[in-house]
C-alpha cells in the first residue's frame, strides 16, 4: 500500500521543520501537526552535516556502534595492581585523565597529582624534586584511555595503585579503573600531604588485596545489573554513586568478611564511609561499553569524552583515536566551605564517561536528591534528561527512570546531533582546587565547549568520499 | 524627540515569516516611527540600513531588532512580547523539550508526512531524517544544492519514498493542502507539478469547472534537469497510477532535458491512465502523447483535462476594469509565480517580466505570495505608457487578503491599466469574489485564467 491509498484513513499527522506559518496552513485545515523547534545548526558546521549525513555507511554504522554500546554486559572481574593489569603500557609511565597532556600545560590539580604520585612511588623524596623531574621529563605522561582505563579527575594512575578490571561479557573487551580514595583532601583532586600518600599506601597494602581476595571468591558481579537498580534508588552514577555503593557493599560484604577476617572491619568501614566507591567501579563499566562501539567506520557516535584539567576531549566511533578538544570550562555549582569560583580549577577528569554511557548528566531525572547542585529544581532534573534524548541515538535498554515511566536514558552522542541542535551534552562533576594540592571545592555541572564537537564533525565530513558524486542516476532512473 | 535602538541577539532564530508580522505590527505600534525585527542576512542589514539605522556586525545566525521610536525601550519591549508569543508551546506529555529535529519528531509521534521550509542550506537534514524514516516529504526551501537533491532522491529512491522538492511551493496529499495551496473539491485528477503556481492555476480552474482533485504532487523546479534525473516526477506519476482515487494524471512540466523528458514521456506512455502535458516553454520534440493531450500553456492543459474526462468546459470568468489612460505601450509584468510568469510572457509575446517569487527576491525575506512589498513598490515606479499585468494567488499560506494591500496600490499607480490574474477557488480563504471585486473597483481588470490575462493585456496596446 503507498501512503497515497493509506490516506483513506483520514489525513496524516504531518512533522512540520521551518515557517510556522506553514504549520498554522495545516492548523486551518484541521490537520494534526507535531512542529519541529527546529534552529539553525552550529555556525560552519552547514555543509558538513550535509556531508556526514549522506555518508552511505552513516546510519548501519550508528545502528552498529549504538548497539554494541548498550548490549555491552560490563562485569567486575577482578581488582589488580596496576604493575600487573598494566605492565606493558605502564613502563614507567604515568596514566592521566581526559586527552594528551604535558606538565607545562598541565593545571594544578593534575599537577598536585602527579607530584603525589611520584611521592607514592618512591621517584622523589619531596615534591619540589618529584616537580623537577616531571618537568624534566624523567616520566612520561599517557592518557588512561589510550590503555583501556580510565581515572576521575586528575585520573593518575601509577604502578603501585589497585585497579578495578572490568570486563565485557559480550564483546568481549575488558577496562580498568583506579579505586576509590574518598573524599577531602585526595590524589584525585591533586592533593599529595602526609595524610594522602598514608592513605594510598593502605589502599595498596590492605585494600587492594583484601578486595582482590573478596571478589575472587564472590565471582563477577554484574554492573549493568547493579547499576539499573541503583538508579531505580536514586543515583544518577557520576554525581551520586550512595545507592550503589550500599549494592556493592552488600554484594562483597560476606566474601570480604570469609576472605580477611581480621582487616574486613576496616576495609568495610572504608567503602561504607565513602558514598562515591562504585563511580570508579562504574566508570569501568562505562568504558568497557563505550570501547565496544569503537572504530566502526563512519560512526558519528562519541565513544569518549574526558578532560585533563585544561582541555575538554571527544573522541568518535568512526575516528579512531584522535582527539577533539577545546578549552575546558570552569563548572557552575555549589561550593564547599568557603571556597568559591575563584577557586576553582577548569574541568577535570575521565568520570565523563558516564555520561558518554547514557548516566550521570544524562540520567538527573532518576535523581531528584541531587538536583540542588546542579541547577536547583527536580523539573531541571527531568529537562536535562529530556533534552539529552535530543542529541542521542538510543535509549538505554537496561538503564531506565523510574519518574519518566521506566523510559531507558538517552545513550549515544552523536555529533551531527549536537551540531544541529546546538545543545552539548549535560555533564555532572566535581570540582577541584585549581591551586596544587587543594584538593575538592565543590561540585556542580559543566558545559563541554562546542568547538571540541564541530572539530570532530568537520573530521568526520573529511572521511566522508564525495556523497554528493555517486552519479547512479542514469541507472535508476531507468528502473 | 525620538531615540534609535540596534539591538544584536545571538543565536535566537525566528522564521522570517513570523518575523515579518512582528515587525509589521511593531512599526504600526503608535509612538513607532520605523522598527524592523529580522535575521541578520545580507539582505535584512541592507534593508535596515537603508531605513536609516546604524547596524552593529552580525551573522547571518543573530536576530536583529532596530527601532525608532518616541519611548525605543518600550518599543524593545514590545517587540521581546511579540517575540516570545512565537515560542512554540511545548507539546504535551514532553514539557519543556519541543523535537529539535525533524528525527526527534518523528520518533514521538506516528506521522505520515514531513514538510520542511527551514532556510536551504539546512534542509537536507531535515529531509533527510524523513527519507531515512520512510516518510514522504515535502522540501518547500528554496536554495537547496542540487547535489544535495540528487542524493536525498537517490536515497528516497533505494526506499521508495516520495520527495516533493525542492523549491516545491505547493502540494495536496488527499485533500491535505500543504505549502500554498488552494481549497479543492476532491476529484479524479491527478497532478505531477514541477511548477507549484502552475499547478495552482490548473487545478483552481478545474475546481471553477466542478472537477475535483485527488492529489498535486509537486516535484520541484529541477526534477526533470540532467542532474536530477526526474526521479520524482518518475515516481510521483506511478504513484498516481498506483491510486485509485485518480483517473486521470495532469502533468505539468517545464523545460526538461532531453533524456529526462524521453524517460519521462516513456513512463507516461507505459501508464494504464491518459496524461495531460502541460509542456511550458516549449514542445517536447520526443513526445509520443496523443495530439489532445498535449497543451501550450496552462489554461489550456485544464481545457483538455476536462475534454478528456467527457466534462464541458466553461468560459472562465473575468471581471473587465475601467478603460487604459492614455496610449499604453508596453507590458510590465510583476509577478509572484515563476511559471506564471513564464507563461504571460510567452502568451504576451513582449514586455518586461520580474518574478518576485524568485530565489534572488526571497533570500532572507518573506515570499511575494505574503509580503506584497516590492511589488507594491514596483506599481508604485510604473509609468504612464505602462500594463502591468500581475497575479494574485489565493489559498492556504498566502496573504489572507492580498487586496488589502494591492487596491491602494493598484489605485495610485501612475500606469495605464492594471491587469491581475487572479488563482484561486472559491473555497479559498480569501474569497475570490471579493478580491475581484476589491481589485476592479481599484481600476484592474481581473481573470481566473492567466493566459486569458495576458491575451488581455496585450489587447490593450
Amino acid at each position: 500500500m503507498t501512503f497515497l491509498s493509506a490516506l483513506s484513513q483520514g489525513p496524516p499527522r504531518v512533522v512540520t521543520a521551518g515557517a510556522g506559518l506553514l504549520d498554522e496552513a495545516l492548523a486551518a485545515q484541521a490537520v494534526p501537526t507535531t512542529p519541529v523547534a527546529w534552529r539553525p545548526p552550529l555556525p560552519g558546521t552547514a555543509d558538513a552535516l550535509a556531508r556526514v549525513l549522506a555518508d552511505p555507511r552513516r546510519q548501519a554504522a550508528n545502528e552498529l556502534a549504538v548497539r554494541r554500546l548498550t548490549t555491552a554486559r560490563p562485569r567486575l572481574v577482578g581488582v589488580r595492581r596496576a604493575s600487573e593489569a598494566l605492565a606493558g603500557p605502564l613502563d614507567g609511565a604515568f596514566l592521566h585523565a581526559g586527552p594528551p597532556i604535558t606538565w607545562e600545560r598541565a593545571s594544578g590539580p593534575m599537577r598536585g597529582a602527579l607530584v603525589g604520585a611520584m611521592m607514592l612511588e618512591g621517584r622523589a623524596g619531596d615534591e619540589h624534586e618529584a616537580a623537577r623531574r616531571l618537568a624534566a621529563g624523567e616520566v612520561a605522561l599517557r592518557p588512561c584511555h589510550e590503555h583501556g582505563a580510565v581515572g576521575p579527575m586528575a585520573g593518575v594512575v601509577s604502578p603501585s595503585m589497585w585497579l578495578f578490571e572490568v570486563r565485557d561479557e559480550e564483546h568481549g573487551g575488558t577496562a580498568y579503573c583506579s579505586l576509590n580514595e574518598g573524599l577531602g583532601k585526595v590524589l584525585r583532586y591533586g592533593a599529595y600531604g602526609p595524610e594522602v600518600l598514608e592513605r594510598l599506601r593502605w589502599m595498596d597494602e590492605v585494600l587492594g588485596p583484601v578486595l582482590a581476595a573478596a571478589l575472587a571468591a564472590a565471582g563477577p558481579l554484574d554492573l549493568r545489573a547493579l547499576a539499573a537498580q541503583a538508579l531505580q534508588m536514586g543515583d544518577e552514577l557520576h554525581n551520586r554513586n550512595r545507592a550503589a555503593t550500599s549494592l556493592l557493599l552488600r554484594a562483597l560484604a560476606p566474601a570480604v568478611a570469609e576472605a580477611a577476617p581480621d582487616r574486613a572491619a576496616q576495609v568495610l568501614r572504608f567503602i561504607d564511609g565513602n558514598d562515591h566507591f562504585f563511580l570508579n567501579a562504574g566508570m569501568a563499566a562505562a568504558k568497557a561499553a563505550t570501547d565496544a562501539a569503537r572504530d566502526v567506520p563512519g560512526s558519528s557516535l562519541v565513544v569518549a569524552m574526558a578532560r585533563n584539567g585544561t582541555d575538554f576531549g571527544v573522541q568518535v566511533s568512526g575516528l579512531g583515536g584522535r582527539w577533539f578538544t577545546g578549552p575546558a570550562g570552569v563548572p557552575d555549582g555549589l561550593y564547599l566551605g568557603s571556597y568559591g569560583p575563584a577557586d576553582a580549577n577548569p574541568d577535570i577528569g575521565d568520570s565523563t564517561i558516564t555520561e558518554t554511557a547514557g548516566l550521570g548528566g544524562f540520567a538527573m531525572a532518576a535523581s531528584p536528591a541531587i538536583v540542588r547542585f546542579v541547577g536547583g529544581e527536580v523539573a531541571d532534573a527531568v529537562r536535562a534528561t529530556l533534552s539529552m534524548y535530543e542529541i542521542t541515538l538510543a535509549e538505554h535498554p537496561a538503564y531506565q527512570i523510574p519518574g519518566l515511566g521506566f523510559r531507558g536514558t538517552p545513550v549515544g552522542v552523536d555529533v551531527t546531533l549536537v551540531a544541529r541542535t546546538g545543545l552539548l551534552p549535560v555533564v555532572n562533576t566535581g570540582i577541584a582546587g585549581r591551586v596544587p594540592g587543594t584538593g575538592q571545592v565543590g561540585a556542580g555541572l559543566v558545559k563541554p565547549p562546542v568547538e571540541a564537537f564541530t572539530a570532530a564533525l568537520l573530521a568526520l565530513a573529511d572521511e566522508v568520499s564525495d556523497p554528493f558524486e555517486n552519479g547512479h542516476i542514469s541507472t535508476s532512473a531507468r528502473q | 524627540m525620538s531615540g534609535e535602538v540596534v539591538l544584536v541577539r545571538q543565536g535566537a532564530y525566528h522564521d522570517s515569516v513570523q518575523l515579518m508580522r512582528v515587525s509589521r505590527a511593531l512599526a504600526e505600534t503608535p509612538g513607532v516611527e520605523a522598527a524592523m525585527v529580522a535575521m541578520a542576512t545580507e539582505l535584512n542589514v541592507a534593508v535596515i540600513r537603508d531605513l536609516g539605522f546604524t547596524v552593529p556586525p552580525a551573522a547571518p545566525g543573530d536576530l536583529l531588532i532596530a527601532v525608532r521610536a518616541a519611548d525605543p525601550a518600550a518599543a524593545v519591549a514590545e517587540a521581546d512580547r511579540r517575540l516570545a508569543a512565537l515560542e512554540p508551546a511545548a507539546p504535551g506529555g514532553e514539557a519543556g523539550q519541543p523535537p529539535l529535529t525533524t528525527g526527534s519528531a518523528i520518533r514521538r509521534t506516528p506521522a505520515g508526512l514531513v514538510l520542511v521550509s527551514v532556510p536551504g542550506e539546512h534542509a537536507f537534514c531535515e529531509a533527510h531524517d524523513a527519507v531515512l524514516a520512510g516518510l514522504p516529504v515535502m522540501i518547500f526551501s528554496d536554495g537547496v544544492p542540487v547535489a544535495q537533491e540528487r542524493r536525498l532522491k537517490e536515497l528516497a529512491e533505494q526506499r521508495g519514498v516520495l520527495v516533493m522538492g525542492p523549491d516545491c511551493g505547493t502540494a495536496s496529499i488527499g485533500g491535505v493542502g500543504l505549502g500554498f495551496a488552494n481549497v479543492l473539491a476532491p476529484g479524479p485528477v491527478g497532478v505531477v507539478a514541477a511548477s507549484g503556481t502552475g499547478a495552482q492555476q490548473v487545478t483552481s480552474l478545474l475546481d471553477w469547472a466542478g472537477t475535483g482533485v485527488s492529489h498535486i504532487l509537486g516535484v520541484g523546479g529541477r526534477d526533470l534537469s540532467a542532474e536530477v534525473g526526474g526521479l520524482s516526477t518518475l515516481r510521483a506519476l506511478r504513484l498516481l497510477e498506483e491510486d485509485p482515487a485518480t483517473e486521470l494524471i495532469v502533468l505539468v512540466s517545464k523545460p526538461a532535458a532531453p533524456e529526462v523528458a524521453r524517460a519521462v514521456e516513456e513512463a507516461a506512455a507505459g501508464l494504464s491512465k491518459p496524461v495531460v502535458r502541460a509542456l511550458l516553454g516549449r514542445p517536447s520534440p520526443a513526445s509520443s502523447a496523443p495530439v489532445g493531450l498535449v497543451a501550450a500553456d496552462l489554461t489550456a492543459a485544464a481545457e483538455a483535462a476536462l475534454r478528456a474526462l467527457g466534462r464541458p468546459v466553461p468560459a472562465w470568468p473575468s471581471w473587465p476594469g475601467r478603460p487604459p489612460r492614455g496610449a499604453p505601450k508596453a507590458i510590465k509584468g510583476l509577478y509572484s509565480g515563476g511559471t506564471l510568469s513564464a507563461e504571460a510572457a510567452l502568451v504576451a509575446g513582449q514586455g518586461d517580466f520580474v518574478d518576485y517569487g524568485d530565489d534572488a527576491y526571497t533570500r532572507g525575506r518573506a515570499h511575494p505570495m505574503i509580503d506584497p512589498t516590492l511589488r507594491v513598490e514596483a506599481l508604485a515606479r510604473a509609468t504612464e505608457t505602462d500594463v502591468v499585468l500581475l497575479d494574485v494567488v489565493l489559498g492556504h499560506a498566502a496573504d489572507p487578503d492580498p487586496a488589502a494591500t494591492l487596491v491602494p496600490a493598484v489605485a495610485r499607480t501612475p500606469a495605464a491599466a492594471v491587469v491581475v490574474a487572479l488563482v484561486g477557488t472559491e473555497g479559498d480563504p480569501q474569497d475570490p469574489h471579493r478580491q475581484a471585486a476589491a481589485l476592479r473597483e481599484a481600476g484592474a481588470a481581473v481573470h481566473l485564467s492567466n493566459a486569458q490575462a495576458a491575451r488581455h493585456a496585450r489587447s490593450l496596446l
